[in-house]
């Protein structure tokens, strides 16, 4: 895709060493000039803070306790590792990713087919979706947890929900509201990630498909789908590593009371309320790690795919 | 071509379903803003604020400074970080989708990871450096963090824009005589201004939405934007949520972003998508 999509530079001179051009050893450094300023930026805000979030991790630093700072190596780790709540944690925060980010792709998906063949209407439905997708978070967030509220939301009132309801004091029907929140937001991206991949398969496939006999359905699932594996793995990778940060939903909704409480409440907890900073670091810094790890897997699944497709087609 | 009357109200459902899906949220907090405290739990029609409107929820959260202390610092924090980055993002993504140097693909990809960056990961260090060197609740205090997801997000949008310019403008001055310098300046500013701007609101939304590191990094109304504000709230007594006044504040900040998408909705989708499928 990528090398359907970006344009290709018409290869000037081949540039042999010593044998660039005045011109072209100008481009080269207004290039890296022009760069410069946006990588150090991006370096100091990141890299800066997660090397000394390694440092913090390694340090008894409990701010309650500023007199008895040291060095502790990895016993921060090993409490976190060998913790329940830790693991109780990831469990949660994954029962939301996996579940918000597949109603998104089906919803997403139904709602990219529907902007792509629609007849008219096609901007009305495009000003739509983005609302969602403007909307801070933290009103989504509460919107939704009045809509439920027991005492004064629409929710009870509606037919086929029973009218004592009160899905935010218990934990399915909380996992259900964040989920909801969670899905209601951000099915716009994936909507437009979609709709950007679909724009990309030709529809002489299809009326040659088509010509052959085979159902919607029959086209959908053989040529669509295979030829949207890249898109769709692109918009997975974005929305899986949203939402294994998710945050301000479930501090809204119900500050991980109710067994909600995902691995970013977990760091926020134990920094901010705790004032623990050593062992919360070694959970943010732990975070950082699995979602290194999910963006590898992705990383590969997207490399394989790709390279696939550039030799079938 | 002719549609028959099953197309056509197949159509027109699935555009109601997804006029419905967007908008319920937006219009239950609406209804929520405008009606009095003493309705929300005997009046609980989802339309009922809309037909009997009352705006005492919008006269109280703009009577104190509790709202409109961190409106300020909202509209503030966000604005100045969005000039930041769009400023370097600006130079970085003329160079990346116009000149030829080594380490382009290394910079594209390294935003690319930034913004996938969790920012929990760094609230711990932030929050203990920023105590000590003095910029923790302050508005520099949250410009700096934003810089991590602002950044990225500029860079890939604008790429994705100045790919779209027609560069021969550039060339053709560049035969006039023109460095590239000048040529950039010149020429290539005025046609990407538009872009520019596309690329401001989306990271001005960014901003504006940012919840994490506002209400880790913030303790008062000196630099406590919106979103945290809300958060923290409180209503007669502890147990009461100020359902009407978060409601009010939920709609104050969301009417302006929803006209900016809604008017700007076509080059929103194509600075969203490009910079994301391109990449």
């Amino acid at each position: 895709m990528e090398a359907a999509t970006a344009p290709t530079r018409p290869a000037e001179a081949p540039p042999g060493r010593g044998g660039i051009s005045e011109r072209a050893r100008e481009e080269r450094r207004l290039g890296w000039m022009l760069c410069a300023p946006a990588v150090i930026v991006m370096l100091l805000v990141t890299g800066f803070p997660i090397v000394y979030a390694i440092i913090l991790s390694l340090q008894k630093n409990d701010l309650r306790f500023p007199d008895e700072k040291e060095f502790v190596g990895l016993s921060n780790y090993v409490d976190v590792l060998t913790s329940t709540t830790w693991w109780s944690d990831v469990f949660n925060t994954l029962i939301i990713t996996v579940f918000s980010v597949g109603l998104e792709l089906v919803l997403g998906m139904a709602i990219a087919l529907v902007m792509h063949r629609a007849i008219f209407g096609r901007g009305p439905v495009r000003a739509a979706i983005l609302i969602p997708y403007g909307i801070v978070t933290v009103v989504a967030a509460f919107a939704w947890r009045y809509a439920f509220d027991p005492a004064s939301g629409f929710v009870q009132g509606l037919p086929l929900i029973s009218d004592t309801a009160a899905p935010l004091s218990e934990r399915s029907g909380s996992f259900i509201v964040i989920i909801l929140t969670e899905v209601w937001k951000t099915t716009p991206f994936m909507a437009l990630l979609l709709l950007a991949g679909l724009s990309l398969v030709p529809d002489e496939l299809h009326e040659a498909a088509k010509v052959d006999g085979a159902s919607t359905w029959q086209r959908f699932v053989r040529i669509t789908l295979p030829l949207m594996k890249p898109a769709i793995l692109v918009a997975l990778l974005f929305r899986t590593l949203d939402a294994f940060r998710i945050f301000d939903t479930v501090f809204i909704q119900t500050g991980g009371a109710n067994g909600t409480e995902t691995v970013s409440i977990l760091g926020y907890n134990v920094i901010i309320n705790r004032v623990n900073v050593g062992l919360g670091s070694a959970v943010s810094v732990l975070i950082f790690i699995f979602v290194l790890l999910i963006a590898f897997v992705f990383v590969k699944g997207l490399g394989a795919s790709t390279a696939q497709q550039r030799g079938e087609v | 071509m002719q549609h028959t009357a099953r197309e056509r109200s197949f159509w027109l459902i699935a555009i109601a379903l997804v006029l419905t899906y967007a908008l319920v949220p937006v219009i239950w907090m609406v209804s929520l803003s405008l009606k009095p405290a003493e309705k929300l739990s005997t009046e609980r029609g989802f339309f009922y604020g809309i037909f009997h409107p009352d705006f005492s929820n919008y006269d109280a959260i703009f009577s104190g400074s509790v709202f409109t202390r961190p409106l300020v610092n909202s509209i503030g924090i966000a604005a100045i970080s969005t000039f930041i980055a769009i400023a370097l993002a600006a130079l970085a993504a003329y160079a990346l989708s116009r000149l030829d140097f080594p380490g382009k693909t290394l910079i594209l990809s390294g935003a690319l990871a930034v913004a996938m960056f969790p920012p929990i990961s760094i609230v711990g260090s932030l929050f203990d450096i920023w105590r000590d060197i003095g910029l923790y609740d302050t508005w520099p205090g949250l410009i700096i963090p934003y810089m991590t997801f602002t950044l990225p997000l500029a860079i890939y949008t604008l790429s994705a824009f100045f790919r779209e310019i027609p560069w021969e403008l550039e060339q053709a001055a560049q035969v006039d005589g023109a460095t590239p310098f000048q040529a950039f300046r010149k020429v290539i500013v005025p046609l990407a201004a538009p872009g520019v701007f596309t690329a401001a609101i989306l990271v001005f939304i960014f901003a504006w939405n940012d919840f994490i590191f506002a209400n880790t990094l913030t303790s008062t109304n000196n630099a406590r934007t919106v979103p945290p504000a809300l958060a923290f709230f409180t209503g007669e007594s502890q147990f009461e949520q100020p359902i009407g006044a978060i409601s009010a504040a939920a709609v104050v900040v969301t009417v302006p972003i929803i006209i900016m998408v809604l008017i700007f909705q076509r080059r929103i989708v194509a600075g969203l998508t490009a910079g994301a499928v391109k990449g």
